[in-house]
C-alpha cells in the first residue's frame, strides 16, 4: 500500500502559513493538527466551514490523522447543509466564526497557538487509499452530488500543479482570493501549498485593498490565486500594487484582454487552470500566448462523438467533462463552451434544470424558468432571469424561497411573474420567446 | 471616524448613496425604495459578494478612499444602506 505525506518538499522548521499574528512553522502546524485531533467528536464527517485558510488546513490534517472526511459542499445554503446532514448521520462542523449550522452540532475552532511542538519529528504520511474528502455538485434534480476523492489523487493533484506552475522547483508564497473549501481554492491554494512546498497566506482578502496588504503580508516570490471578476476589479480600482511574480485565474473563462491588463499591471505572468469539481485539475495555459490548454502531467482525454472524458493518474475514474473539447496533437485541446444547459457565474456552476426543478418546487409555483440573457461582461457576471406562474404570490415571496434553496449568485435578477408560460406545442420554452419578454420587460422600465 | 458626524449628515447622504447602488447593480427599483436600515444582504434587498465588490470599486471612484475589511467580516460595512452611508461619511476625502 503507497502511503504519501501529508506535507512535500517542507521542512519542519519551515513556515507554512502567514497569519495576522505571524509566521506558523510545519512543526507548529502539525502539533496543533494533533491537538484538534483528540478534540473532535467522534462522527466520520466533518464540514470544516472555516473561513481562516490555515484553520482550515489545521482542520483537515486532524480529519486525516484521526480517519474522518472533509466534506465540502458547493453552497452553505439551509436545504443543502439539511440534506448533508441527511445523508452523511453524525456530521458535525467545524467553524472559526458565527456560521448558522442550521442545526448541525458545531466545534468551535478551539486556541491552539499553545499546542506542545517539541516532540513533533516528522511528518505524517496516510494511504493513498484512504478517503479524505468529498467535494459536493449541485445535480440536476436538485440533490447534492457527491465526488469522493481520496488523500493519494490530492496529492497527485497538488504535486501535477506544483509541477505545471513551476512551484517544485521555485516555491511561492499564496495569497487567494477564493474560498479554501471550493474545489479551485481547495487545489490552487491548499493542495498547492501542502504538497509544491509552498507557504500560503491565512487570510481570504476581498476588497482590492486587502488583497494589496495581504501580498504585502507575505514574502516574496509570490502567486495570487484568483477570478476573472476579481481580477478585474482589483485592476479596476487602480491601488499601487504590491510585486506579484505569478498570477493564476480559473473557475470561470478568463478574456485575453483583461489577461493582457493583468500581466501589463503586474508584469507577471497569468495563467489559467481548466477543471472541475468532478476530475480535479485537467490543464493550464497562458491566455495571452492562445487559446490552445496543456494537460497536467499524468492526464489523458478520450473522446466518442461530443462528448470527452478526463482520466489519468490524479483524475477519479473516468469522469465525462461538461464541455465541448477539441482534441489537438501533443496533449493540448481547445474549449468551445459548455454543454447543453450548464451554466457558471463568477466561477459557482449549476445547470438551468437544477433551477428549473427549484423554482417549479416552490410552494404555490405552478410553472417556472430561468433564463441566461446573452451579455457577458468580462467579469462573468451575468445575472439569471426567471419567469414563473404563482397566483397570489409575489416576487419577494419567491425569491425567499429561493434564498434557501440556492446560492445567491443564481438569485434571479428580475424574476417576472406571468400568467402562463410561452410553451411551444410541445410544451418547450423556445429561448428566444424568453428574451423577447426580457426585452419587453427592460423597455417596460 | 471623524468626531463632526453627526447622524444628519448620514441621513442626508443616504439618497445619494441609494441611488449609486441602483445604478451600480441596475436594480429594478428607485433608490427611494431601499428601507434604510434593512439588511442589504439575504432577506433584505438580497445582494451577494460579487455586488458588494462592484459597489465597493463605484464608491472607491466617487468618494476617494479604498473600502477594507480589516479582517473584520467584509460585508459588515454593507449590513444596510445606512451602516455603508455611515462608513462614506466618515471616510470620503471627496
Amino acid at each position: 500500500m503507497t502511503h504519501l505525506p501529508l506535507l512535500s518538499r517542507h521542512g519542519l522548521d519551515d513556515t507554512l502559513a502567514w497569519t495576522p499574528d505571524g509566521p506558523v512553522s510545519v512543526r507548529q502546524f502539525l502539533a496543533q493538527a494533533r491537538v484538534l485531533a483528540g478534540q473532535l467528536p467522534p462522527g466520520k464527517w466533518l464540514l470544516n466551514v472555516c473561513q481562516d485558510r490555515y484553520r482550515f488546513a489545521v482542520g483537515f490534517a486532524a480529519c486525516l490523522l484521526t480517519g474522518k472526511v472533509s466534506l465540502q459542499p458547493a453552497s452553505h445554503a439551509a436545504a443543502t447543509l439539511e440534506r448533508i446532514q441527511a445523508d452523511y448521520p453524525g456530521t458535525f462542523c467545524l467553524r472559526d466564526t458565527p456560521f448558522d449550522t442550521v442545526g448541525l452540532p458545531s466545534l468551535d475552532y478551539p486556541d491552539l497557538t499553545q499546542a506542545p511542538s517539541g516532540d513533533v519529528h516528522a511528518i505524517p504520511e496516510f494511504a493513498a487509499e484512504q478517503l479524505a474528502a468529498i467535494l459536493f455538485t449541485s445535480g440536476s434534480t436538485g440533490l447534492p452530488q457527491a465526488h469522493c476523492k481520496t488523500w493519494g489523487k490530492l496529492v497527485w493533484n497538488g504535486r501535477a500543479e506544483a509541477e505545471r506552475l513551476g512551484l517544485d522547483r521555485h516555491p511561492h508564497a499564496l495569497v487567494g482570493t477564493v474560498p479554501v473549501q471550493h474545489s479551485y481554492g481547495f487545489e490552487s491554494t491548499f493542495l498547492l501549498a501542502l504538497q509544491g512546498g509552498c507557504p500560503f497566506w491565512s487570510g481570504k482578502p476581498f476588497y482590492p485593498q486587502d488583497i494589496c496588504a495581504a501580498l504585502e503580508a507575505v514574502p516574496g516570490p509570490r502567486l495570487l490565486v484568483s477570478t476573472p471578476f476579481h481580477l478585474a476589479t482589483l485592476l479596476d480600482a487602480e491601488v499601487p500594487l504590491p510585486a506579484v511574480d505569478l498570477l493564476l485565474s480559473a473557475t470561470a473563462p478568463l478574456s485575453s484582454a483583461l489577461a493582457a491588463r493583468a500581466e501589463a499591471s503586474c508584469q507577471a505572468p497569468l495563467l489559467e487552470i481548466y477543471g472541475s469539481t468532478e476530475s480535479g485539475q485537467l490543464a493550464s495555459r497562458r491566455t495571452t500566448a492562445g487559446p490552445a490548454w496543456e494537460l497536467l502531467s499524468g492526464v489523458e482525454l478520450e473522446q466518442a462523438g461530443e462528448q470527452t472524458w478526463a482520466l489519468g493518474r490524479h483524475v477519479e475514474g473516468r469522469i465525462p467533462l461538461g464541455d465541448l473539447i477539441e482534441v489537438l496533437p501533443e496533449g493540448r485541446f481547445l474549449l468551445h463552451g459548455r454543454h447543453g444547459d450548464l451554466i457558471n457565474i463568477a466561477g459557482k456552476r449549476t445547470s438551468l434544470a437544477y433551477l428549473n426543478h427549484q423554482i417549479c418546487a416552490l410552494p404555490g409555483v405552478r410553472d417556472g424558468a430561468f433564463l441566461l440573457p446573452e451579455t457577458s461582461d468580462e467579469r462573468g457576471t451575468t445575472r439569471l432571469a426567471a419567469f414563473a406562474v404563482a397566483p397570489g404570490l409575489d416576487a419577494r415571496q419567491l425569491l425567499d424561497g429561493l434564498r434557501q434553496r440556492l446560492d445567491p449568485v443564481f438569485l434571479p435578477r428580475p424574476l417576472i411573474l406571468l400568467e402562463s408560460l410561452p410553451r411551444n406545442s410541445t410544451g418547450k420554452l423556445p429561448r428566444q420567446e424568453l428574451l423577447a419578454l426580457l426585452a419587453a420587460r427592460k423597455r417596460h422600465d | 471616524m471623524s468626531a463632526s458626524l453627526s447622524p444628519e449628515t448620514v441621513e442626508a447622504l443616504l439618497p445619494e448613496v441609494a441611488e449609486l447602488i441602483v445604478n451600480a447593480l441596475n436594480l429594478e427599483m428607485a433608490p427611494a425604495e431601499i428601507e434604510p436600515d434593512a439588511p442589504l444582504f439575504g432577506e433584505g434587498l438580497g445582494l451577494d459578494s460579487i455586488d458588494v465588490l462592484e459597489v465597493a470599486l463605484v464608491v472607491s471612484k466617487r468618494y476617494g478612499f479604498q473600502l477594507r475589511s480589516d479582517n473584520e467580516d467584509n460585508v459588515r460595512i454593507f449590513a444596510s444602506l445606512r451602516a455603508l452611508t455611515a462608513h462614506i461619511a466618515a471616510q470620503r476625502s471627496k
